[in-house]
């Protein structure tokens, strides 16, 4: 099968800069530069910049749009000038369809940052469910490039470029002006370090590589982005949470608001509740070497408990996993892991693994 | 002492130097270049008997998972220790401290079926 994949602003400016790329939902993308490990000790000690550009830009307006984002939404949407709400957006089933942040630009708009992989499907069930609200929804995904700066210096480099944004509260959104374009910054990230994601038109994501490159911010690729996610405790759509899981199984109960007057999932999610869940995605860290991945077995008194959906080597806390495996499995318990046929033993452990001051 | 010069290679990015009886086995620099960030090596048994070609370890990237497999038949004889401490010892020094295992070679004139360098470096395109 051939297939033309899809080119960031940055796809040059990451090839230049030593990026070995790949083929990430489509998209090319760098893997990695020099080395994943560098990569990520510079995110957890200084800082590092991903391209993000794959990622999806869904504007709501109009005077029901935080009507809409209520209802397609299980978390509660905040309205708060500038503020962001991490949110699931499920089926009717109470699954999960897509995690996503929506910021409030104003009363009536609001700027919806979704998975890559997902900005097709989460637009038209967007779309679909906007017949009943005054109000527009449009894809602007491929107008944007975004740059994930994180770390603990991130803020005050991209202060340099972005003089006051160091007093951006975390989880806020700021309109900008940079290289002559309108675009937004929000002090967000995936790596659970300090950090903005800048998001400019594709005409000018060069310039902004190139200034953050000359403040000395290290390029970074999806394999370290994956280790710091995974330590950090975040889901990754596709694989650790799908349209067969819903929120409470997916380790993030805290998202639903059953309170909340209605919303898409709703009554699903109170049934499943109420039955009780038989599987839930846990937390594993390995006790002897080795490098558990998706797709590992594992196992519990002697008998198959599950599958990880998430495994790495994490420089910090070795090897570590997240899987669906019984709910009743608790915190402490001695599991064993599958890899390559060896069985790893391996204790259950809270997330999230990593956890900074920020 | 082996180096690129005197080893033999499989396609596979392994190479073997030829010891007396035995045969060090080790990845290419290239192989090591590609995996990079080398975090484990699940190193065989020693004791174990393999068939040339046959799947006998994994090193372990952040990235992925590659399989080693054995230029040739024999047994296990001896694996090297100081990767379980140190395994990026393979990223620094694929041809001489980086070495994975040795195998007592069962048949030595499976050696000739393996590449020379120049050889090897054709097929990686160098």
């Amino acid at each position: 099968m051939t297939h033309t994949l899809k080119k960031t602003a940055l796809c040059g400016a990451c090839e230049a800069a030593g990026g070995k790329m790949v083929d990430f939902h489509g998209w090319l993308l760098p893997v990695q530069f020099d080395s994943i490990l560098a990569e990520h000790k510079a995110v957890r000690e200084a800082c590092g910049m991903f391209d993000v550009s794959h990622m999806g830009q869904i504007r709501v307006a109009g005077k029901e749009a935080l009507h809409l984002l209520q209802y397609i939404s299980c978390n509660i949407i905040k309205s708060g000038a500038h503020e962001g709400t991490y949110f699931h957006m499920l089926t009717e089933q109470g699954t999960i369809i897509d995690d996503a942040i929506a910021f409030c630009l104003s009363q009536e708009e609001f700027l919806v940052v979704v998975n890559a992989a997902c900005v097709d499907e989460d637009f038209a069930w967007m779309t679909k469910q906007a017949a009943a609200f005054q109000v527009t929804v449009t894809n602007e995904s491929d107008r944007w490039g975004m740059i994930a700066l994180q770390g603990p210096t991130a803020v005050g480099v991209a202060d340099k470029i972005l003089p006051g944004i160091v007093d951006l509260p975390r989880f806020h959104i700021q309109e900008i002006e940079l290289f002559g374009a309108q675009g937004y910054v929000t002090r967000t990230g995936y790596t659970g370090e300090d950090g903005v994601e800048i998001m400019l038109p594709n005409a000018q994501m060069e310039a902004l590589w190139n200034a953050l490159l000359k403040l000395g911010v290290k390029p970074c690729g999806l394999g370290a982005r994956d280790v710091l996610r995974l330590e950090a405790g975040y889901l990754l759509n596709g694989a650790d949470a799908d349209q067969t899981k819903t929120p409470y199984e997916a380790n993030c109960g805290w998202v639903v608001k059953l309170a909340k007057e209605n919303f898409i999932g709703k009554a699903a999610l109170e049934a499943k509740k109420a039955a009780g869940f038989k599987t839930k995605l846990k937390a594993f860290k390995l006790k002897t070497p080795g490098v558990p991945r998706e797709g590992c077995k594992v196992f519990y008194q002697g008998a198959q408990a599950g599958v990880l959906t998430s495994g790495t080597y994490s420089p910090l806390f070795k090897g570590i996993a997240v899987g669906y495996v019984a709910s009743d499995i608790a915190v402490g318990a001695e599991v064993e892991i599958e890899i390559h046929g060896r069985k790893v033993p391996a204790e259950v452990v809270k997330t999230p693994f990593y956890k900074n001051k920020v | 002492m082996y180096n690129e010069e005197n080893c033999r290679f499989l396609k596979t990015h392994e190479w073997a130097f030829v010891e007396g009886e035995n045969a060090v086995v080790g990845i290419s620099n290239h192989a090591q270049e590609e995996i990079s960030d080398i975090v484990f090596v699940d190193l065989p048994k020693v004791g174990r008997t393999v068939k040339a070609g046959e799947n006998c370890c994994v090193i372990e990237s952040v990235k992925s998972a590659s399989e080693i497999y054995a230029p040739v038949s024999g047994e296990i004889v001896a694996v090297n220790e100081a990767l379980t401490t140190d395994p990026a010892l393979v990223n620094r020094e694929p041809h001489a401290g980086g070495w994975l295992f040795k195998i007592k070679m069962a048949n030595p004139a499976e050696v000739n079926n393996l590449l020379d360098l120049a050889a090897y470096n054709a097929t990686i395109g160098k």
